[in-house]
């Protein structure tokens, strides 16, 4: 009964947080609506995030490395293959993925704080290499001026904020939409049952480390995605977008949520954003306190995040098991396994 | 008769300490067979071995015929071997009925039959089966994590089933359970297809002279002795080995 209430109850959230996302556009100011957008970028990333953290069990500091390779991808590749937004999210994803599958041998056998500390690395050294590859990326000092989108073929170019922001809104509804559908697979048991004891999987024949490698290369693709939707938000990316800053940014707008949340790992990245960007001009140079104040109220008052907070239910007494009470082997009846 | 699953020569050391010395042991196909002896034997170091969590410094195991020595878990137990753990080993995420579906599913993907809903669907079936048969269907939509401890050890039990082994290794699974736990364990172990041989790790010896007619009894990594229940109750070696702990 309690569940279904709070079953109801966050339907209904949900429904009214969409439907505020989508009246957006007419309500917000120019400014708040590319901010917007950005977040929504910002909390895809955290979806691939809350995917690996949460669900897979593998905790990362480097998802901004397939972000970044989507961008750049999505900024450098697709606009010269194509304006077309559908397509450079495709680019995007691939670049991303292509990434995370490059990583895969240093990444999967590793568990725990050592992902944390190889992932980090990767997203570093991706940095680093985009600020020296200055013939394609632009250096530290990025890339500007990048042509606008058109979301499909024969759709005109998305020219305001507002365009761009319900562009970025329908292609991370979509996405999201997948990764929960994907979730609800078996796909998504077994990640969750491998991040609950991996030895017990094993133990079940299951083969962990592919599961672990579809993820995060999943995962990848995922960040690539949103790289693509920063370059239509923003018109401008740099390696400054995909720093440290944001890979901690990141990791804390999901623990905030509620890490095996991927409407968590959203509302995770848009409180860290609204915390970052809109509370820095209401309390100037506060900011990171505020946030830090948010991580630590958070993990003390709901350790499992702020969409996933309930109590475990009680648990029914087992009736007895069908099987005759004796030890006559030959005598009893077997069980169907 | 040919051994379903043998170990030849199994040594384990773990720094200075022999856990295991040249143990050998032979479980037939559906023979129920107990490994026995005081703490510290050696009795979890060869659950391990078998079912590859510890890698032996020496030895060599088989399974119907083949050597597996260098497989994994996983793939040991596509083979037929599965487990259950000293500590029951169950996803506290997941529903009692999803636990034993993902236990099932390897099996259910392997044979690639047809069935309503695919794979998942059959593993589901399977579960379910299971969950009624162990009397825990009230508690199929309860995630584990939330079940008494008597409640996983037979929910790990179910997992073990679901994957339809050859060869079950049990891991103390009275350990912790209460004297009616342990009579409904002993009923559902007595229970299992004949086609299924056990192998069990137990101190509650009531437990095992009423189920298996095979005992081997460690002591110091070694095997002391090994022979129908009758001929270890009565045997003055094993009485030693336990310092006089067997009834």
């Amino acid at each position: 009964m309690r569940d279904e209430v709070l079953r109801r109850v966050r339907a209904a959230v949900a429904t009214l947080v969409l439907a505020g996302l989508l009246v957006a556009p007419w309500v917000v100011d120019d400014y708040t609506a590319a901010i917007l957008a950005r977040t929504l970028a910002l909390g895809l990333v955290g979806v691939s995030v809350a995917l690996l953290t949460g669900v897979a069990g593998m905790p990362t500091l480097g998802q901004t490395a397939p972000y970044a390779a989507g961008a750049y991808a999505s900024a450098v590749l697709g606009s010269q293959v194509s304006d077309v937004g559908v397509v450079q999210v495709a680019v995007a994803a691939l670049a991303g993925a292509t990434l995370a599958a490059v990583t895969l041998p240093l990444v999967v056998p590793a568990r725990g704080v050592i992902v944390l500390m190889i992932t980090l690395a990767i997203g570093e050294l991706v940095v680093t290499v985009l600020g020296r590859w200055r013939s394609v990326t632009g250096g530290t000092d990025g890339l500007a001026g990048i042509a606008g989108v058109r979301p499909f073929w024969g759709l005109p170019v998305l020219a305001t904020d507002q365009a761009r922001y319900l562009y970025t809104l329908v292609v991370v509804a979509t996405l999201v939409g997948a990764v929960l559908l994907l979730l609800r697979t078996r796909a998504g048991v077994l990640l969750r049952a491998g991040r609950d004891d991996e030895m017990r999987l094993r133990a079940s024949g299951h083969r962990v480390p592919l599961y672990l490698s579809g993820a995060h290369v999943a995962a990848g693709a995922i960040a690539g995605a949103a790289g693509s939707l920063l370059v239509v938000a923003q018109q401008y990316i740099s390696p400054a977008d995909f720093g440290f800053d944001t890979s901690a940014l990141l990791l804390l707008g999901v623990v905030i949520g509620g890490t095996a949340s991927v409407g968590g790992a959203l509302v995770g990245a848009a409180l860290v954003i609204a915390v970052r960007d809109w509370l820095f001009g209401v309390l100037p140079g506060h900011a990171p306190l505020v946030l830090g104040a948010l991580f630590v109220a958070t993990v003390y008052l709901l350790p499992t995040g702020v969409t996933r907070a309930r109590r475990p239910r009680p648990v029914p007494a087992p009736r007895p098991p069908d099987v005759a009470p004796t030890r006559d082997r030959d005598a009893t009846p077997e069980l169907r396994v | 008769m040919n051994c379903l699953l043998s170990a030849e020569k199994i040594s384990v050391r773990y720094g200075s300490l022999a856990a295991l010395t040249d143990v050998d042991l032979c479980v037939h196909d559906g023979q129920r067979h107990a490994l026995i002896g005081p703490n510290g034997a050696g009795k979890t170091t060869l659950l391990s071995v078998l079912g590859a969590t510890t890698r032996p410094q020496r030895g060599t195991v088989r399974f119907v015929g083949r050597d597996v020595s260098r497989l994994g878990p996983a793939a040991r137990a596509r083979r037929g071997i599965n487990r259950t753990h000293q500590r029951p080993a169950v996803f506290a995420t997941l529903t009692a009925i999803e636990n034993i579906e993902v236990a099932a599913l390897p099996r259910t993907i392997r044979r690639r039959r047809w069935s309503p809903g695919g794979t998942r669907g059959a593993a589901r079936r399977t579960a379910a089966e299971l969950l009624d048969q162990l009397g825990l269907s009230d508690l199929a939509t309860v995630p584990a994590g939330h079940l008494a401890h008597g409640q996983r050890r037979q929910l790990e039990i179910a997992m073990a089933l679901a994957g339809r082994p050859r060869l079950l290794l049990l891991d103390e699974p009275a350990a912790g359970l209460s004297a009616t736990e342990v009579g409904r364990l002993a009923e559902l172990l007595a229970a299992l297809p004949r086609q299924v041989a056990v192998l069990l790790v137990e101190h509650h010896l009531d437990l095992v002279y009423a189920l298996c007619d095979t005992v081997t009894v460690l002591r110091d990594g070694r095997t002391v002795a090994a022979g129908t229940p009758d001929e270890i109750r009565t045997s003055p070696l094993v009485r030693r080995a336990y310092a006089d702990g067997v009834s």
